[in-house]
């Protein structure tokens, strides 16, 4: 059976006129494309193409593209960049709902290094404190990380304001769009992000490539040092075919922007107020907007995500949820708890994530099994509708 | 995705004797929607303490569900003595096995089963005994040991599956370890620890994190809502820090701008009053 993919923030399909692209570079056109023959030229024409495809979508020059295996090692090599060439500054800024990328290093350089990592909270509707932000960047910030798009509930940052807070202040700017490029039209010649990472799994390209945006002029110190590739900023022999995927891709997500933001919007909101009228007792996780169009992140009171996810999947659906359970830690999600979201409600979070590949069909599905499903855990439940909350009274005018 | 046995997924979605029993002569309770899951376990016996009715309900996991399907088959026709013979690793044989991240959610069973008990022959629940070794989900050295030997525990990681000790923030690995060296006598694998601490004399036992967590969750449920509702308004519990209490007030309460003082002199006094007197209440 087809499954029914609704869990596009975890990975997506590779379209298969990606695949297309990239076969060729597994079988008869394998040279190295740094070789000095006709054969490997053939390659490295095929990888500066790749180059421009991800530029054009990214709205900055070709050679701001620094290539990589995946978002995490982009993430790292800006992180660690900004640290060396700033040798005198021992602050990280960035956020508490970053994804383990991010705040995972910033611990640990805490940890082994003793920077000093600010970690900047959020509101109940995961949006963040303007003035919170300003008063975080001391002079002796060297980086701010701050994503451009949340993996969880698709809170959108507003990246080009905060990008240029941090350069009116002399400070780096570095960005984890792993969730947003491809999804949000951007153009970074415009705005003061100096640093941004991309992962071509979550594009419709395949999983282990990525690249760090660079802008011009930004003073980098590479992660991984050896030969001359990628200018020296990334060492070590490309994967070709990955990579020319990932050009594909982007080229692709171009043409496919609108229909994200018209037809997949659709069907996200149709699901989300679909399931909010049915079940009682639900909730959003997340501001409304700005958001990412694809994502939607609900929490069903009384029940266990892990639950309703083993659920789902007996029908064959898929999607993914914040409990603690399902995630193999004690604990619920890390971006639930900094919104500060009700444990009754965090341990019963299941995140949908569309694409361009859902149909109104899966929608439909959805729409009438899970309200069962719900009702049926609901009725296991030792915490049942009774303790519920009464409806929410209108305000008085004491 | 967890590696469920057949048995695990079965008992999930086809769980056995769900529900509550009007007059039951025991029911026992544990865990707590903030720890994630719950067990609430209804006994019926015969005069000869034989199990004639059980029924549960639980908010958890797949294997939670599981593990309290699973049990109420096992005890079903037992006297309680011979149910209380049930330990958690026949839970999770019965089950065909458990990942062991999940072996708590047996413990768990276990537990529900010993409460029903004590709440049916009329006993108090035991008092905290020993020290607290896991803050975040109140564990103490008598539980981790009891888990270690009769489950053959030797990590760290083994003790968090099966107890949850050491789940939250990680800062109590070391005495768990210590422990663990106690109990096994094998050393930690890397550095040589230091003797063990001396049981520090408690002057009376403290309560839990999980106990205290409860305790509000029940005031809030049964003394603080009420009061608040009279007045329109509403109130939930957010997180619990030690003795910081966080609450979101609806309703009424949230715009009138004596909302600070009815947290203050409502919600915080009557949780000093019967929580602990060192309570804070919070907006967040
Ligand atoms: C926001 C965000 N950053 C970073 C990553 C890591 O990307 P990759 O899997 O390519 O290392 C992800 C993917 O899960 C993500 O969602």
């Amino acid at each position: 059976m087809k499954p029914i993919y609704l869990d596009n923030n975890a990975t997506t399909q590779v379209d298969p006129l990606v695949l297309e692209e990239m076969l060729p570079y597994f079988s008869e056109l394998y040279a190295n494309p740094s070789s000095m023959h006709t054969f490997g030229g053939q390659v490295g024409g095929k990888l500066r193409q790749a180059r421009s495809r991800v530029a054009a979508l990214l709205g900055c020059a070709p050679d701001e593209v620094v290539f990589t295996a995946c978002g995490t090692e982009s993430d790292n090599t800006a992180i660690r960049s900004a640290l060396t060439v700033r040798p005198d500054r021992r602050r990280i800024v960035t956020t508490k709902v970053e994804h383990p990328a991010i705040l995972g290093l910033v611990e640990h350089l805490k940890k082994t290094e003793g920077y000093d990592v600010v970690l900047l909270p959020v509101d109940g509707e995961g949006n963040l404190d303007l003035a919170a932000y300003k008063a975080a960047l001391t002079p002796d910030t060297a980086i701010v990380s701050v994503m451009w798009a949340n993996n969880e509930t698709g809170v959108v940052f507003p990246i080009p304001e905060l990008s240029a807070i941090a350069r009116e202040r002399g400070i780096l700017f570095h960005t984890d769009a792993v969730q947003a490029v491809g999804k949000i039209p951007m153009k970074l010649s415009e705005t003061a992000v100096d640093m941004l990472s991309l992962s071509g799994h979550k594009l419709h390209a395949s999983k282990g490539v990525g690249a760090l945006y660079v802008r011009k002029g930004t003073p980098f110190a590479p992660l991984l040092i050896g030969g001359h590739q990628e200018r020296g900023m990334r060492s070590g022999t490309e994967n070709t075919p990955g990579l020319i995927g990932l050009g594909k891709a982007c080229e692709l997500a171009q043409t496919h922007m609108a229909e994200e933001n018209s037809r997949v919007r659709a069907l996200r909101d149709r699901l989300e107020q679909g399931l909010l009228a049915a079940v009682p007792n639900s909730k959003l996780n997340g501001a409304k907007e700005p958001r990412l169009p694809n994502t939607s992140n609900i929490s069903f009171k009384f029940v266990e995500g892990e639950a309703i996810l083993l659920r789902l999947d007996q029908l064959g659906i898929c999607a993914s949820s914040g409990s603690a359970c399902s995630s193999g830690s004690l604990e619920p999600s890390h971006v639930l708890r900094a919104m500060g979201v009700p444990f009754t409600f965090a341990h019963g979070s299941i995140r949908f994530s569309l694409s361009r590949t859902t149909t109104d069909a899966e929608i439909d599905l959805v729409l009438t099994e899970l309200p069962k499903i719900i009702d049926t855990l609901r009725k296991i439940s030792p915490f049942n509708e009774q303790n519920a909350m009464e409806e929410e009274k209108p305000a008085c005018g004491c | 995705m967890w590696d469920y046995t057949d048995k695990v997924r079965e008992h999930f979605l086809e769980p056995r004797n769900v529900g509550s029993i009007e007059n039951a002569d025991g029911v026992g309770e544990v865990g707590s929607i903030a720890c994630g899951d719950a067990l609430k376990l209804f006994l019926k016996v015969d005069e000869n303490e034989r199990i004639v009715e059980v029924k549960f309900q639980t908010f958890g996991c797949a294997s939670a569900i599981a593990s309290s399907s699973a049990l109420t088959e096992m005890v079903k026709g037992k006297t309680l003595d011979e149910a209380l013979t049930i330990s958690n690793q026949d839970i999770a044989d019965y089950l065909g096995g458990l990942p062991k991240e999940k072996m708590h959610c047996s413990v768990m069973g276990r537990e529900a089963l010993e409460a029903a008990v004590r709440n049916l022959r009329g006993e108090a629940a035991p008092e905290v005994e020993g020290e607290i070794v896991c803050e975040c989900f109140g564990v103490t050295d008598v539980q981790i040991r009891r888990a270690i030997a009769e489950n053959h525990l030797t990590t760290v990681d083994d003790v968090t599956a099966f107890t949850k000790a050491g789940g939250g923030c990680a800062k109590c690995h070391e005495r768990i370890q210590e422990i663990l060296t106690e109990a096994t006598g094998t050393p930690a694998p890397a550095s040589a620890s230091s003797p063990a601490p001396a049981p520090k004399p408690e002057e009376k036992p403290r309560m839990t994190n999980m106990q205290r967590i409860q305790l509000i969750e029940k005031v809030i449920e049964e003394d603080v809502r009420p009061m608040l509702m009279a007045d329109g308004g509403n109130i939930e519990l957010v997180d619990v820090d030690r003795t910081t209490v966080f609450v979101k007030l609806q309703g009424r309460c949230t715009s009138c701008p004596s909302s600070g003082i009815t947290l203050r002199t409502g919600v915080e006094a009557v949780l000093r009053e019967k929580v602990d007197p060192a309570i804070q209440v919070k907006e967040g």
